[in-house]
């Protein structure tokens, strides 16, 4: 080999031979075995055949439960009266925000994605986003905690949820297609695997961010573990835990496109027909609903996360 | 209501960093601080502490940052670990306690005030002042009953249902006064607990402290920098240095024997005649005293012999016990004398000997 080396840098004109025979090793990357490989998904893929084959039956009655919660929001959302939905909205963003700026919004949104057609789709990506974040919440501010306090558990669940975050969803999306088929429990899991991290750094975040001199207080007082963190730790936390939430029913409208995909029916099917189908005005008339239901949805938690924020004006001393 | 319980510092020691344990016998034996840090990474921060601090009085801790008083104060609430010593407090050990018994002991013997007061921006002034009860589980309404008195007690009448953020800092820590004092614990905490105020309202708040002292009778521990507020709040004194004590006393002591020079820098430019009392430097009572001389308390400070003084006829006034009986004199030579910090070193001693007499 040193030798050639030698020899190639006597005589240049020998390069062009030299390199498609012996440089390959350089250029050509020491992969595995192809037929290694081959095998390998193979494997994979055949076993995961199988477990869908014998288990299949069993998640889906695992996940029957879940089935029909989901199909219950969406009944009842759908299925009210448009005047009521209109009311509800009204109300919930008086009781969040506690402004008739953020009232009047949310109704005038509602009123103008009824007008273009799109009410029935739109109740249907609604009751998806509420179920996703209802349930992202449950599951997130626990695991907050425990990241929080546990900082082994904490480290990996952090890699976990750095995966969740940039695997494309595409990806997850095909074993639980196949484990579970398409509809609506495939969709809302994952809605929930993209929408989830942020719920869960968040709280973990906010209650890292509690002022130490007040944590201090709190054990000078004698509070237990659950005192401190019921007492002090989450409710200082809550405006960051807000925002965590804020992000995560974001993140769950930009899943609804995509999870169209796999048999969610809404805006995002819409979407999808007219990405298919070159549907310019339906395309951007779906979208903008979904840009309309995420600023009330956002305005919303924002202004009842201002409202958290109220009492925690700038400290005089 | 609890009144105090005397505190008893053995041999306390706390060395930060990785595995303190291991060179604390090291240091017992005579490892300097420095060699401890540059072999180990480990940083002294209390150095064979012990202090009797006496039940019913306000002890000051006195030092500058990094001297270790704030690494004390937590200590006497555990919430920084030991690494080597005890604190006996009612006979109990308080380093040697369990979880449990730890936090029954924080909830009901002790109360802490804050140098940023440690408020809770998200409850209102009664909630703030009745937390410690509310942890300990106390009825809402019994509570209430309580955090109120000590909120009218503290000066903060009407402000009861207001949130921190929309008080003053001192009126901040008023509240934070009253959390302790609603406590009803009868050892109180304070962590350079004046020292975020302005100096005005430092002075109201030293007041303050001092009338609610003269009937709650508290063991109060009291962490400063200042050397004015330890001289007027305190009636003993620690000055810590690097973790170490350097001098204890009253603050008679302090201002009149400097331990070192680091303390007589200190004492320098204070104002002795509002510390050095009248007993410390007054001569033997003369055989037939005067009848019209004027009359000094004993515990009166050299300002107030001396304005007595300065407004009579005469150069001599007799210091009087409570009994109104004649315990010594102070003449205005004997004052004159004790306030010039000049001649510190050769007249100090020389008072003690007259006051012992």
């Amino acid at each position: 080999m040193i030798l050639e080396v030698s020899a190639f840098l006597r005589h240049p004109k020998m390069c062009a031979e030299w390199s498609v025979t012996d440089m390959e090793w350089l250029l050509k990357f020491p992969q595995l075995d192809p037929e290694f490989l081959l095998s390998v998904k193979r494997a994979i893929d055949g076993s995961l055949r199988v477990f869908t084959r014998v288990y299949g039956d069993d998640l889906e009655a695992l996940f029957y439960p879940l089935q029909r919660v989901l199909t219950f929001f969406e009944q009842l959302i759908s299925g009210a009266p448009w005047p009521i939905v209109i009311l509800v909205f009204a109300a919930i963003a008086w009781l969040a925000a506690r402004s008739w700026a953020v009232v009047a919004a949310a109704v005038g949104t509602l009123l103008a994605i009824g007008f273009i057609g799109l009410w029935a789709d739109a109740m249907k990506t609604i009751s998806l986003v509420f179920a996703a974040t209802l349930f992202s919440i449950a599951v997130g501010i626990p695991l907050g905690i425990i990241v929080n306090r546990f900082e082994r558990i904490g480290r990996g669940m952090k890699a976990l949820l750095d995966v969740m975050q940039t695997m494309p969803p595409f990806v997850y999306l095909i074993p639980v297609v196949m484990l579970l088929g398409i509809g609506r429990v495939p969709g809302f899991i994952a809605v929930v695997i993209y929408a989830l991290p942020p719920t869960i750094r968040l709280t973990d975040l906010g209650i890292r961010l509690v002022d130490k001199e007040v944590l201090e207080a709190a054990d000078a007082y004698g509070c237990s573990r659950w005192q401190k963190l019921m007492k002090v730790q989450l409710p200082l936390a809550l405006p960051t835990i807000m925002a965590g939430i804020n992000q995560t029913i974001m993140m769950a409208l930009g899943m609804v496109v995509i999870a169209s995909m796999i048999g969610v029916q809404g805006l995002g099917l819409n979407v999808l027909q007219a990405i298919a189908n070159q549907y310019f005005t339906q395309g951007i008339f779906s979208g903008f609903a979904i840009v309309g239901i995420a600023i009330i949805f956002d305005r919303i938690s924002q202004a009842y996360g201002a409202r958290l924020q109220k009492h925690r004006g700038e400290v005089h001393v | 209501m609890s009144e105090g319980a005397p505190i008893e510092i053995r041999e306390l020691y706390k060395i930060f960093g990785r595995s303190p344990a291991q060179n604390i016998d090291a240091i017992k034996s005579g490892l300097p601080k420095k060699e401890l840090h540059r072999r180990h990474g480990q940083v002294l921060a209390l150095n064979n502490i012990s202090i009797t601090m006496p039940a019913g009085k306000i002890q000051v801790v006195m030092g500058l940052s990094g001297s270790g008083k704030s690494t004390l104060i937590r200590h006497i609430n555990r919430l920084i670990e030991p690494t080597s010593g005890s604190i006996i407090i009612d006979g109990r050990n308080i380093l040697a306690m369990g979880e449990l018994e730890l936090r029954e002991f924080r909830r009901n013997r002790t109360a802490m005030v804050f140098q940023k007061f440690a408020l809770l921006p998200h409850r209102t002034v009664i909630e703030n002042v009745t937390f410690g009860l509310d942890v300990r589980g106390m009825q809402k309404g019994k509570a209430r009953d309580v955090g109120m008195r000590w909120i009218e007690r503290v000066g903060l009448h009407g402000f009861d249902a207001r949130y921190p953020h929309e008080l003053s800092g001192g009126m901040q820590q008023r509240v934070g006064l009253a959390r302790a004092l609603s406590n009803d614990a009868s050892i109180l905490l304070m962590d350079e607990a004046y020292s975020a105020l302005d100096p005005l309202i430092r002075t109201d708040m030293q007041t303050m402290l001092l009338d609610l002292q003269a009937e709650l009778r508290k063991t109060i521990v009291f962490i400063t920098h200042d050397l004015d507020e330890a001289l007027r709040l305190g009636d003993r004194i620690v000055v810590l240095r690097d973790g170490s004590i350097i001098q204890q006393g009253d603050g008679q002591d302090i201002v009149l024997n400097p331990a070192d020079d680091y303390i007589r820098r200190f004492v320098k430019d204070v104002n002795r005649g509002r510390v050095v009392k009248v007993d410390r430097v007054m001569q033997a009572a003369p055989q037939n005293p005067e009848r019209t001389a004027p009359k000094v308390r004993s515990g009166a400070t050299l300002d107030v012999a001396a304005s007595a003084l300065a407004h009579s006829a005469f150069d001599q006034a007799i210091v009087v016990d409570a009994g109104d009986r004649p315990i010594g004199a102070i003449t205005l030579r004997l004052i004159t004398r004790a306030l010039s910090s000049m001649e510190s070193e050769s007249s100090a001693p020389a008072a003690a000997g007259a006051a012992a007499h």
